[in-house]
């Protein structure tokens, strides 16, 4: 009998044998070639990556020597497609499907190294040849991320070999409810979905809420809005049982039978990836009727989000469950004691669903040695923008911006300057150099004007305008309002005429007083947590970039060159060839002059498109 | 052939006719309309006993539904912040000026409909275009150009 054709497992003994067997199946020695094929990787090419590897083990007839495996996001998005060989772990980045013949010839058969495929340290421009040598692995701590360079999404055999489904087994037949509840209120697990709500406590409120028919909810919010954080695609991509096996745990503790996951319409991997694995975790009893044989009845069904950013508010989520539409209500009494069809209903994010079996597994007191004072564990963030090393990095809590930055992230690109991260989201806030050694927790970041958010961190250089980033979240919140409460409605509106104003050049005095007052009045006055933080870009803006905003609205003229009513694009006759392609290339024909000889732009017809200076090989446009 | 109305019916059944599944049901029939025709949503009303303006606020309050005719390709233009730190608006600016249609419209020949969305979350690679579920990474406004010619 093939492990594939296993019956459901009905006892933790079972699935011990079965882990066992999977286990004994296995060489560690054996060669493996992995490539990833998460999102990024595929937009990079590395389906077709995926393709070439069996065809060229198989043409040089060593397929059954040779483990091949395709995996979701290591989180190094900067140098996808990555080839990974095993058991050494040498690393080969960008590659190509037409680079894998020389890598399988080469390194698997003649045990050499491709010199041009490895990575280049930027500090050292050494070249290195192990995944875990390269610093934006080794600075991090991947308790949780580290797995995904291990399983391949669509094999549940892959987490099991791991230990997967241990800590359910453990919970189920080892805890009493009440004991899991207290051990995840002892580690210190804080919610990561951005409010940093403390998840033991929550759980306990679910548990202990009076419900008369006594049926309670879980549910996972995957509708990871934030613009720029991934890292709930990423898990849910890479390694969805994970997910699977932190809900079941919570379930189990709360009392809970049914479970949904809302996932983001935007990420249709990470919906097919964890409709296999849900199928998987259903087929060997993991899911269903009767748990491993505990009695426990259990499962999840997925519910697919419409592209409304409000829908990661809890009782929004909710509503939109429900079938209705996604407007949010006020939570005088929290959605763990009245949440989904008015029943106790424990929401949780992606990434604290998988913290859950990492915490049962290794203890609370394990888990609690890493991270702050108030902020236990690691933390997921996506480090995009401006940034050497684009990816996703898992670093404890507390860490400051700058080992993130400069140490993980290799620093800014091009020898520019570093000007603000963005952290938490639209509702978060932009943080300058002089607070760079933060350290990096839920309640430092809150303290300086920003939050946690789900993670994301967007690097800003000298040529990112910081009135103009205001703007862009307040023009993003103003369209995700949901409408039901005036102050985020009419507020948010009236803070983008006002920005759109001194972007635009019509500034005037006041208004910088203006919106701080605007600010703190949707602060105060609105109904959901997107109204009450809403503010937050624009007042940490102006509190740490005050002479930006003036510069803007005195002056009439944006600093970092971005806004297009107050710039001009000019051709640095030095380093004009004249070689005539932004003369083509603009659709206003306004670009003139001759060839090999300095071009010049007519003011008048220029509508600052930019395709001259995109174009331009010499850099010889220049903003101004 | 089947009616429009056993089309849908076909669609609710999957769903065992829950009201949990409103979008999801939404969802698949704009996936077999390219949009949510009148009649589609007068019929999911009827078929789950629900009130037509549930429906209709649904298929409204989300981004993802369309009630206007779709053209035949979807260009998508990710204004996530990671891409619009790295130039979306310009690479928008160029897609608006090739295409001659704002977001969320479609070109007279039904050939386009150009959309925007807030992130995709493969910031790795901004600004993103995505043409018919096809992603195209690190894009400037030249590039976008060149790509849409063809």
């Amino acid at each position: 009998m093939g492990i594939a054709a296993m019956k459901t497992l009905s006892s933790a003994a079972d699935l011990e044998r079965l882990r066992n067997r999977i286990l004994s199946r296995r060489d560690s020695e054996k060669p493996c070639v992995v490539t990833s094929v998460g999102t990024c990787g595929v937009v990079r090419g590395s389906g077709a990556v995926a393709k070439a590897i069996p065809k060229a083990l198989s043409s040089l007839k060593i397929k059954h020597l040779v483990d091949f495996k395709t995996t979701g996001c290591h989180g190094f998005c900067e140098i996808e497609p990555v080839v990974v060989i095993y058991p050494e772990r040498v690393l080969y980045q960008r590659v190509t499907s037409a680079d894998i013949p020389e890598i399988i010839n080469e390194t698997l058969v003649n045990n050499k190294i491709i010199e041009r495929l490895l990575y280049v340290d930027r500090l050292t421009g050494k070249k290195i040849v192990n995944e875990q040598d390269i610093p934006f692995y080794n600075r991090q701590t991947r308790v949780i991320l580290d797995n995904n360079r291990l399983v391949d999404p669509h094999k549940i055999e892959d987490y099991l070999a791991l230990g997967g489904y241990s800590a359910l087994c453990k919970a189920l037949f080892h805890m009493q409810p009440e004991g899991i509840i207290a051990e995840i209120k002892k580690s210190g697990l804080r919610g990561r979905g951005g409010a940093g709500f403390p998840t033991g406590i929550k759980w306990e409120a679910c548990r202990n809420a009076p419900c008369s028919d006594d049926i309670r909810y879980v549910i996972c919010n995957a509708d990871e809005g934030d613009p720029g954080a991934y890292m709930d695609r990423s898990l849910l991509e890479g390694n969805p049982h994970s997910v699977i096996e932190g809900m079941i745990i919570g379930a189990y503790a709360v009392g809970a039978h049914d479970g949904y996951v809302y996932v983001r319409l935007e990420y249709p991997l990470a919906l097919k990836n964890l409709g296999i694995a849900l199928g998987r975790a259903r087929e060997y009893g993991f899911l269903g009727q009767n748990i491993l044989g505990s009695g426990f009845d259990f499962d999840v069904k997925i519910s697919r989000g419409g592209g409304a950013f409000i829908c990661g508010e809890s009782t929004a989520l909710m509503a939109s469950l429900e079938g209705k539409v996604g407007e949010p209500r006020q939570k005088h009494i929290h959605t763990a004691v009245q949440g989904l069809y008015g029943r106790p209903t424990n929401l949780n994010n992606v990434e604290t669903w998988a913290n859950v079996p990492l915490i049962i597994n290794r203890g609370a007191d394990w888990y609690s040695q890493i991270g702050t004072e108030g902020s236990k564990g690691t933390k997921i963030f996506s480090l995009v923008g401006k940034i050497n090393n684009t990816g996703l990095v898992e670093v404890p809590m507390g860490i400051r911006l700058r080992e993130i930055i400069y140490g993980i992230g290799g620093g800014i690109p091009r020898g520019k300057k570093f000007k603000a991260i963005q952290t938490g989201g639209p509702s978060g806030g932009c943080l300058p150099e002089s607070l760079i050694d933060l350290p990096v927790d839920f309640d430092r970041l809150t303290e300086v004007g920003s939050m946690m958010g789900s993670g994301g961190m967007i690097v800003m250089d000298e040529n990112n305008c910081m009135v103009d980033i205001a703007r862009y979240f307040v023009n993003f919140l103003t369209e995700e309002s949901c409408g039901k409460c005036v102050p985020c409605r009419e507020g948010l509106d009236r803070m983008q005429d006002i920005l759109t104003d001194i972007t635009e050049g019509r500034g005037k005095e006041g208004d910088i007083e203006l919106l701080e007052e605007l600010g703190d009045l949707l602060k105060e006055s609105s109904l959901c947590a997107l109204g009450t933080t809403a503010s937050n870009p624009v007042l940490s803006t102006i509190k740490y970039f005050r002479a930006e905003y003036e510069a803007h609205i005195r002056e009439k003229r944006c600093p970092a060159g971005v806004c297009k009513a107050l710039i001009t694009f000019m051709v640095d006759s030095e380093k004009c060839t004249g070689c005539g392609v932004c003369l083509r290339e603009c659709p206003q024909e306004a670009i003139f002059g001759e060839k090999k000889k300095p071009h010049t732009i007519d003011q008048s017809k220029c509508i600052r498109c930019g395709l001259c200076r995109d174009s331009c090989k010499f850099e010889a446009i220049i903003v101004a | 052939m089947m009616n429009h109305y056993e089309k849908v019916k076909t669609i609710v059944d999957k769903y065992g006719g829950n009201h949990d599944s409103v979008i999801s049901i939404l969802q698949d029939i704009q996936s077999e309309y390219h949009y949510l025709p009148e009649h589609a949503l007068r019929a999911v009303a009827s078929q789950l006993g629900l009130p037509l303006i549930q429906i209709c606020g649904v298929a409204t309050f989300f981004k993802a539904f369309s009630l206007k005719p779709r053209g035949e390709h979807t260009v998508t233009v990710c204004l996530g912040t990671a891409c619009h730190v790295r130039g979306a608006p310009a690479v928008l600016g160029e897609v608006k000026r090739q295409l001659g249609i704002e977001p969320n419209n479609t070109t007279d020949d039904m050939l386009f409909t150009l959309e925007t969305v807030n992130c995709l979350g493969a910031c790795a690679l901004g600004p993103i275009m995505v043409i018919d579920g096809r992603y195209h990474g690190q894009m400037g406004p030249g590039k976008a150009k060149k790509i849409l010619k063809k």
